[in-house]
């Protein structure tokens, strides 16, 4: 992560695209387990990148490279999130490609894990997925979405209890 | 069940497109999309600042853009709010309520171009009325090089800019035939031109109101033939007690 930091901040330019091959797999899918909705998620995976590219570009180097890139990104799609139903419809979609078929990436009983999911308050489905699906530590999850780690920690526990009744009630 | 190994399992690829949107959204790449022009298909590039480039739509237009501007190119529709504008811009030569992207020219540059958008369509004027447009009067060849990397050709009217004896002159998009072919499209007549600056013909009066033009000037090609009078120099029609079109500010 490092040697991204210190790519970024020699050439922003040339670098930028390497986080979002590096990043852009395991942020859209953490949004999209916590949205349950893949167009919502592949529109925040976007707006996500180009604000933290905007905000790249008025950071000196000093300060790049002391960003955590991938909590960073995090906040910003979280923060992100918080406004987007509100703003839906005012958000200008920026272009629209040409000759992108619509085939829907989806996994091997996302749907079902979807349903699961759903029976979480928003701040255990947040710390459950950011932690097991994204793969991210207590602290960056913390920062992310600024909370606790205590109380980040008693998140994932309820949430995977919650997930693990879930399951029984299926079978 | 292992629950967290299986949340573990729950990505999958990142969707069709994402890159090249991210490209698109942060301007690092520039879209492009194909129109229809008085010369012909023409390729229009843009980005978040506005449009970038227009060029000719030939096999060599990408590789053109890349070296020219630094950028890759990415097959897109245009930003919504002012795609249903490049039509008619293209058509009007006027860049009107279509944001232009002119980064990649001096700021000086930036200010001819946009003085030579002034331009009405149907009219051509020489670099030296641009140069006294920016305030720059003696800049006449710098102006000529600016007007030459105009990077907007068709919606930044660089063909309505003529030589200072009144030939049509040198045209970058595709060649001088299609200046020729834009000129005759908007009505400005290139072989009236042609033939005017042969006889060195520069400006022309109304001898009712004594008033003098350019000769593509609409104050000018409305008056009665038998009124126009045809001057080889300011100082000549200045001399028969004519004065300059404050629409046209002949040079």
């Amino acid at each position: 992560m490092d040697e991204l930091g210190n790519a970024l901040a020699t050439d922003l330019d040339g670098s930028f695209q390497t986080v979002v091959e590096h990043m852009g797999t395991r942020l859209y899918w953490g949004l999209r387990r916590m949205s349950g909705d893949a167009q919502e998620a592949e529109d925040l995976t976007q707006e996500t990148f180009i604000r933290a590219y905007k905000a790249l570009c008025v950071y000196d180097g000093a300060r790049i490279r002391s960003i955590r890139l991938e909590p960073w990104l995090w906040t910003i799609a979280l923060n992100l999130g918080r406004n987007h139903l509100r703003n839906r419809s005012r958000r200008p979609t920026y272009v629209e490609l040409i000759d992108t078929g619509t085939h829907d990436p989806e996994v091997v009983d996302g749907v079902a894990w979807d349903r699961r999911l759903s029976n979480l308050n928003s701040y255990q489905r947040k710390a459950v997925v950011l932690r097991h699906v994204v793969g991210l530590g207590i602290a960056e999850i913390a920062a992310a979405t600024g909370r606790p780690q205590g109380t980040v920690k008693a998140d994932i526990h309820r949430g995977l209890a919650r997930l693990k009744q879930a399951i029984e009630e299926e079978s | 069940m292992n629950i967290e190994s299986a949340l573990a399992r729950l990505i999958g690829e990142l969707p069709e497109g994402t890159t090249e949107a991210v490209a698109l959204g942060t301007g690092l790449a520039d879209g492009f999309d194909y129109y229809d022009s008085a010369i012909g298909t023409v390729a229009v590039t843009f980005n978040p600042e506005g449009v970038s480039s227009v060029d000719v739509a030939d096999v060599g237009f990408e590789e053109r853009f890349g070296e020219r501007f630094g950028r890759t190119l990415i097959r897109a529709e245009a930003p919504s709010a002012w795609s249903r504008y490049i039509p008619d811009s293209l058509e009007a030569g006027r860049p009107g309520k279509l944001p232009v992207d002119l980064r990649s020219v001096t700021p000086f540059q930036a200010d001819v171009l946009r003085h030579t958008a002034t331009i009405p369509k149907g009219e051509v004027r020489p670099y030296a009325w641009v140069a006294h447009e920016v305030d720059r009067p003696r800049a006449v060849r710098a102006v000529g090089s600016a007007v030459a990397r105009n990077p907007i050709p068709l919606i930044i009217p660089c063909h309505r800019v003529v030589r200072a004896d009144g030939h049509i002159g040198n045209y970058s998009l595709g060649g001088p035939h299609n200046k020729h072919d834009l000129l005759e499209h908007e009505g400005a007549r290139p072989e009236r031109l042609e033939r005017l600056a042969s006889s060195h013909v520069r400006l022309q009066g109304n001898a009712s109101t004594a008033i003098y033009c350019h000769p593509t000037c609409h104050a000018i090609t409305r008056s009665k033939s038998a009124n126009v009078i045809d001057f080889h120099s300011r100082d000549e029609a200045e001399a028969s007690g004519f004065r300059a079109c404050e629409l046209c500010r002949p040079r």
